[in-house]
């Protein structure tokens, strides 16, 4: 069963079009690593999965519900799809504790103590138990990271959106981040991850994807695709990252 | 010249009533002008088409006119138009409630606006309403940026509530006017005034600093 599905997706700002007729299926479990130049269309493609971009043409379903399918049902789509953004967005008004135990009760209906005991357990799997009580603000760019996987993990998601979840970040910090998405990769959780860390994708990643001008232009195995890309411009693209 | 506290002491039982009126109609008017800046400036922010529009009129017919002809058009105008009598003291509440509603409704957008999107697409991610994300998201960052701008916009009410002596309420300044009709000592009565109304503008400040300390500004 396709968790997402892409029929002849387009979506354009403006006149500037983003994705064109974009068809992809993606199956529970997959780990698919997006890449392509900035402007090719994979964050926007990523951000149309939980409807933060409306579609303009074609359709696409989330878990077999479409993202047409009204606020409702957008909003039961984005409790199945969690999303990690590459500026954190935590809530600063609250804690680490508070932020991820925020979703649960606001969208699950959990009780204050049931979500706190499930965001303490979230935090410690993070690698943060301690730093529950800290303000976003006092933590660095690493940990807050790791704290808006966790925010995004407690609504219990069936599939996890990375954008760029490591270009704001000290290279230094990077790798904790990292740690946690291949952690979360091992326990077979589907994740849609658009980055340039070309480790991940070869370690991590079950799938490489690369768009090009609102269209995947190549489409496969990681290990293969990078140890010897066919395309051209995949192979110059390669060449830049690295 | 010489200064005659006396003329102050024998006036001041009837300025601190004025005082009283002033803080009264500023105290009601502005609960009711948050109430109203906060409908309409979520209305121009975050509204439809026509909702914004509706508070877009409201906000430029009140701001492009003075708040003396506002008041004299509720308390003169009002009655004759829609044969609905009102009171002095109901007339001025009013003006300061849509007055300062207009102005509030821009401070209350604005703070609104400026908060990063990054934290209503989070907030919207978790599969939140829009309406949730506004109270509990958004609402609570841009709350803590109105504090210094709605601060202005009290003490500039409380004070707009000394133009409300075209309409005979007695407030402070009304009452100041009366005495000074009467013994004719501008010097000491209008002091006195000042300084009434320095005391009241000056305890507000000091309430808003307290609040803006207490919450860190995020």
């Amino acid at each position: 069963m396709n968790v997402v599905e892409f029929r002849k997706v387009t979506k354009a700002f403006g006149r500037i079009v983003v994705l064109r007729e974009v068809d992809l299926n993606i199956e529970a479990g997959e780990v698919v690593v997006l890449i392509g130049p900035s402007g090719s269309g994979k964050s926007t493609l990523l951000r149309c999965i939980n409807a933060l971009e409306q579609i303009d043409g074609g359709d696409l379903l989330v878990d077999g519900i479409s993202v047409k399918a009204g606020r409702s049902q957008v909003r039961v789509i984005r409790q199945e799809a969690g999303m990690v953004f590459q500026q954190f967005n935590l809530f600063p008004q609250m804690t680490a504790l508070e932020n991820v135990a925020f979703g649960p009760r606001q969208v699950r209906g959990a009780s204050k103590a049931e979500a706190t005991t499930q965001a303490q357990a979230l935090l410690a799997k993070v690698g943060l138990a301690d730093r529950g009580h800290h303000y976003p603000s006092e933590l660095s760019g690493g940990q807050q990271q790791r704290v808006a996987i966790a925010r995004a993990l407690a609504i219990k998601p069936k599939l996890m959106l990375f954008d760029e979840p490591t270009s704001a970040l000290d290279p230094e910090l990077r790798h904790e981040v990292l740690r946690v998405m291949q952690s979360l990769a091992e326990e077979g959780m589907t994740m849609i991850v658009v980055t340039h860390e070309m480790a991940f994708a070869r370690k991590v990643g079950t799938r490489l994807i690369f768009m090009e001008d609102g269209r995947i232009s190549v489409d496969g195995n990681p290990t293969t695709l990078l140890s010897n890309p066919e395309n051209p411009r995949l192979r110059e693209f390669l060449q830049h990252v690295h | 010249m010489d200064f005659d506290w006396t003329v102050i002491a024998d006036a001041l039982p009837a300025l601190l009533n004025g005082a009283r009126l002033t803080i009264l109609i500023a105290l009601a008017g502005l609960v009711g002008g948050l109430v109203v800046g906060f409908i309409a400036g979520l209305m121009r922010a975050y509204g439809n088409t026509p909702l914004s529009a509706i508070a877009f009129g409201y906000i430029e017919l009140i701001r492009g006119t003075p708040i003396v002809v506002q008041v004299m058009f509720i308390y003169f105008a009002l009655p004759v138009l829609a044969e609905v009598r009102v009171n002095p003291m109901t007339a001025a509440i009013t003006a300061i409630v849509v007055n300062a509603g207009a102005y509030i409704a821009e401070i209350v957008r604005g703070a609104f606006l400026s908060v990063h999107k990054g934290l209503k697409e989070a907030g919207l991610a978790l599969g939140l309403p829009m309406w949730k994300v506004l109270v509990y998201v958004i609402g609570p960052v841009a709350f803590r940026r109105m504090i210094p701008p709605l601060g202005n916009q009290f003490i500039v009410s409380l004070k707009d509530t000394s133009l409300f002596i075209v309409i005979g309420v007695g407030e402070l300044t009304r009452q100041g006017q009366e005495i000074m009709a009467a013994n004719f000592r501008a010097v000491e009565i209008w002091t006195a005034v000042a300084v009434l109304y320095l005391i009241m503008t000056g305890t507000l400040t000091l309430i808003l600093r307290i609040t803006e300390k207490r919450m860190r500004i995020l």
